[in-house]
């Protein structure tokens, strides 16, 4: 009898945990699809990704302190994300254009201690509060679960996001040269395709979107640090990782699977053993990755 | 007739040279074909031509300029087109976004005429238009791969083992049509392994082996003494 209620009770549990995960999941997705998009075209993973968020979240907050509205804020933290995006291109990548896997990894991760540095250095290396919109903290009931503003929001924000970039990728010129660019750069140069060009637009829209996780990730924990592009770095970098590098649509679903790995965790870890749910997460994404090395969603083999 | 393209080039892979000191001509409106065996360093030079290998030593002369050591994007800018060994389409786009990507950002109606130009050419790509370029045999690849470059209405087109893999019927046809566009005034640049189809097909031809040049001439002579080479080898063996 108590077995049955505790079964229910997990049941419940899972529900709401693989609820959340749709939320969590929209943010993972968001950060990994800049950095897939990025490794698309330039086979290299921008270890600085993190600290675009970093940046659009100390926007946020530096706006705020300056008087401006949350929403103001918001809106040039994403342009402030896609500037940051594109000057760490310009400045640390372009001139090792064509150095080594090695070479451009160390690169990002300096850019990425560089920026952290500056938040460090110039505002504070200690969290900073930042007040954020009475919607982030709501919740809905439905049908005896919750559902968070937050979650709500960051599944729309997403859905938005990623139905912009899919309509740019599939419809624009541009999008169409930036696909071409992702499956065979060089000949894509032959076609006329200006390769500066078509770099530098992946590392806006990759800032672009890692600004947009930021706002979400702000409303959620409600304070700033200049470590805080770490987390979701790693996020990023996992979810790529499962659905297969240099993949969009593998970057998407990875973050959504890593998402719901979390949330089952969530779901059936005992208390006591919580504390290590990252851990176990991981665990689960290695055991994926012995099955299924080149990830869940690899990409369309090249013909030749 | 005019010169649109004089190249006098060496192309390098570190320490390995692949084309040493060729010199090549190709006339406004001629199929020049460029011959030899696997390894010779034919797609080494349309890579230099095209600007895909640098730095290059040497020049290259197009339309009476230099355009040795420009970029990909520029080269194709100035008139030159690829059509590249191994075809290579863009796999997970569609035959129309693939023939997109060959106009880049010429006008809308400039793009619209070669668009209408090249299905009517290959009217088996008019069939497929919204099927993945993964998704096609390798003949209809081919002509892809030449109805992409042939999108940004190029001066001089390369084209790189467009026989390569393909059945004699396909082979026949790809050829048919390579010796339509040059009567349209499309000038070519050819290169093979299947020596006797090209030079069926070529005003002039030029041979090479180990990356130097071994024979040129018309393509007619080319072939005679190319029989004669042969012969003489099966006597000497």
């Amino acid at each position: 009898m108590t077995e049955l209620m505790s079964a229910a009770i997990s049941a419940r549990e899972l529900i709401q945990q693989l609820i959340n995960a749709v939320g969590v999941g929209s943010q993972y997705a968001l950060l990994a699809i800049g950095l897939a998009m990025v490794f698309s075209l330039l086979g290299m993973v921008n270890f600085a990704h993190g600290e675009l968020v970093t940046v659009a979240a100390y926007t946020v907050y530096l706006l705020e302190r300056a008087g401006v509205s949350f929403w103001i804020g918001a809106v040039a933290a994403l342009l402030a994300a896609g500037l940051a995006a594109m000057a760490m291109e310009r400045l640390a990548f372009r001139p090792l254009r064509n150095a080594s896997f090695a070479t451009l990894l160390l690169a990002s991760f300096a850019v990425s201690q560089i920026v952290e540095g500056l938040f460090l250095h110039f505002v504070s290396p200690r969290a900073k509060s930042v007040s954020v919109p009475g919607v982030f903290n709501h919740f809905i009931r439905v049908g005896g679960y919750t559902i968070s503003d937050i979650y709500l929001f960051s599944a729309l924000a997403a859905m938005v996001a990623l139905g912009l970039l899919t309509l740019f990728l599939r419809r624009s010129r541009h999008g169409v040269a930036m696909l071409a660019a992702s499956q065979d750069f060089e000949i894509a140069r032959a076609m006329g395709i200006r390769a500066n060009g078509v770099i530098a637009a992946a590392f806006a829209i990759s800032g672009v979107l890692a600004g947009v996780a930021a706002i979400l990730i702000l409303g959620q924990q409600g304070s700033v640090s200049p470590d805080m592009g770490f987390d979701p770095l790693l996020i990023a970098f996992i979810s790529c990782v499962i659905g297969g590098l240099g993949s969009l649509r593998g970057a998407v679903f990875g973050g959504f699977v890593y998402a719901f790995i979390q949330g089952i965790l969530t779901a059936f870890l005992p208390t006591s053993a919580l504390a290590y749910g990252d851990a176990f997460a991981l665990a689960i994404v290695i055991a994926i990755l012995y099955f299924a090395p080149q990830g869940l969603l690899t990409r369309v083999a090249p013909s030749t | 007739m005019a010169k649109l393209l004089e190249i006098s080039l060496t192309v390098r892979y570190g320490p390995i040279v692949a084309v040493r000191e060729l010199s090549l001509e190709v006339e406004e409106g001629e199929i020049v074909a460029l011959l030899g065996p696997n390894g010779a360093g034919k797609s080494s030079t349309l890579a230099g031509i095209a600007g895909l290998v640098r730095p290059i030593e040497g020049s290259v002369r197009f339309a009476g300029e230099e355009i040795g050591g420009l970029s990909p994007e520029a080269i194709n800018r100035r008139g030159i087109a690829l059509s590249p060994e191994g075809r290579r389409v863009f796999p997970g786009l569609s035959v129309e976004d693939n023939l997109r990507v060959g106009g880049r950002d010429r006008g809308r109606l400039a793009i619209a005429a070669s668009r209408a130009t090249v299905l009517d050419k290959f009217p088996a790509l008019a069939r497929c238009l919204q099927k993945p370029a993964g998704a096609l045999s390798g003949g209809q690849q081919q002509m892809l791969a030449i109805g992409r470059a042939m999108m940004s209405d190029p001066k001089l087109l390369l084209l790189d083992e467009p026989s390569l893999g393909l059945a004699p019927a396909i082979v026949d046809e790809i050829f048919a049509l390579i010796a339509e566009l040059r009567d349209q005034g499309v000038t070519i640049l050819l290169v093979e392994q299947n020596a006797n189809r090209a030079l069926g097909i070529a005003d002039r031809g030029y041979v090479l082996a180990t990356g130097s040049l071994q024979d040129s001439g018309p393509a007619r002579q080319i072939l005679e003494s190319k029989v004669e080479r042969s012969y003489l080898a099966m006597e000497g063996a």
